[in-house]
């Protein structure tokens, strides 16, 4: 059960901060897993009243605020513009609609939850967060620090070309997912480089990157080669929902039909 | 603390704990169409618009809607009335249970959604379960219902222009 003494609507980020430092203070976001949990909570801190919640768009980078839902993301067109539907895809098949108008992007990255389908996405795409105390560090790195208290604000992504695919397995709709998968590939400093981020596996997302040509050219054989040099590159774990061997096979379909989707549509 | 914020139209005072729960809150004002089905918030059945967006009651602190606007099935008797006959005629639901939380998706979609296909439909109410029945009907009643809507809106254009 999760009790609180107080709630705050922090006025500054200054003020989120500062009460932050308590060992019994928490920051929210959408509360969703956060309810869930027991906790005994001196201090909730709201960053609702920040303007954390805004996506902008710079000729580099999009910001998106630590404070934006996850249906805002499914609807920018500022992020469809640049990758696509693959962020959409990410967070369609979470729970419903009234859902993803609550929970936070900052929340589920914060959380470094094991079944995000966010944290997945957004691992495998040149991202980095922006933390008050902390400056702006790459995504990859944060999800790998233990969580201190700091206040995430904003979540950047830069805008080098890049194609972007997302795929998931359910077992049913709107639960959650089995297996994530995101696959981006792109031009680093003059040579191709395919990105590759496992979720779900159950642990939370990681990443995996390698400097390959592919094109239409490239066989099947070697394809599917590639797929499996991916999929046996993760540590896997079982649950209630799915074996480790079967996500390991889950991983390489995933990633399989993600390259063929990118090489069919041409780069 | 005391909170205060629009219900339904109407300016609303409650006093409030850090932790009270906005579902709680809800029906202690009188709004008991607003009900807790799953306690994992998924079920959709506590479903209510702050500031004209679905969201889960069941999930939001109170003290976090002071100066926001809510609405319930109780402020869209009307609509919520014209939306039931369609349901009861499709003979869509059972028990029923679910109903106020689907009825809030279903209007909030009406507002959002464009002429939506079935797929978008569903999409759309995803998050809304039923466990009586396989949703057959409740497609049936709302593309009914849509349909009579644009038929009454166009009825009303065609007036203007007469």
């Amino acid at each position: 059960m999760l009790t609180i003494q107080n709630y705050v609507k922090a006025k500054t980020l200054e003020e989120a901060y500062e009460l932050n430092q308590a060992r019994n203070s928490r920051v929210m976001g959408g509360m969703m897993w956060l309810r869930l949990g027991n906790a005994n909570v001196k201090t909730m801190i709201d960053l609702s009243g920040l303007g954390l919640d805004q996506i902008e768009e710079t000729d580099h980078v999009i910001k998106i605020g630590a404070m934006c839902t996850l249906r805002q993301l499914e609807q920018s067109e500022e992020i469809k513009a640049y990758c696509g539907d693959a962020l959409a895809e990410a967070v369609r098949h979470i729970v419903g609609v009234q859902f993803r108008n609550q929970a936070t992007v900052g929340g589920s990255i914060y959380g470094r939850y094991g079944f995000s389908d966010v944290l997945t996405c957004l691992l495998a795409m040149d991202t980095f967060v922006e933390l008050y105390d902390g400056g702006t560090v790459r995504l990859r790195e944060f999800i790998e620090r233990k969580k201190d208290k700091d206040i995430l604000l904003s979540i950047i992504i830069r805008k080098n070309p890049r194609k972007v695919r997302y795929l998931s397995v359910r077992r049913t709709k709107t639960d959650f997912p089995v297996l994530t998968c995101a696959v981006v590939t792109g031009e680093v400093h003059g040579k191709e480089c395919w990105y590759f981020s496992i979720g779900a596996r159950p642990m939370h997302a990681a990443l995996i990157e390698k400097e390959w040509r592919i094109s239409a050219e490239t066989t099947k054989e070697q394809l599917e080669a590639y797929a499996k040099e991916v999929a046996d590159g993760f540590r896997y774990g079982s649950n209630m929902r799915a074996s480790s061997r079967y996500r390991k096979h889950l991983a390489q379909v995933l990633v399989m039909r993600a390259m063929e989707s990118i090489i069919t549509e041409g780069r | 603390m005391e909170i205060q914020f629009r219900l339904n139209g109407k300016q609303v005072a409650a006093e409030v704990a850090g932790d009270s729960i906005l579902l709680d809150v809800l029906r202690k004002l009188g709004c008991v169409s607003v009900k807790c089905g799953c306690e994992t918030t998924n079920c959709g059945l506590c479903t209510v618009w702050i500031n004209n967006k679905t969201r889960l009651s069941c999930s939001v602190l109170a003290a976090g809607v002071d100066g926001q606007e809510v609405t319930t099935l109780e402020g869209l008797q009307e609509e919520a009335a014209e939306f039931g006959r369609f349901l009861a005629e499709e003979g869509a639901e059972q028990c029923g249970f679910c109903s106020p939380g689907f009825i809030m998706s279903v209007l909030a979609m009406v507002r959002e959604l464009d002429n939506p296909t079935i797929g978008e439909m569903k999409e759309y109410l995803a998050g809304n379960l039923c466990r009586c029945t396989g949703y057959m009907g409740q497609l049936r009643a709302i593309q009914k219902y849509m349909k009579a809507k644009r038929m009454q809106f166009q009825a009303a254009g065609e007036e203007v222009q007469a």
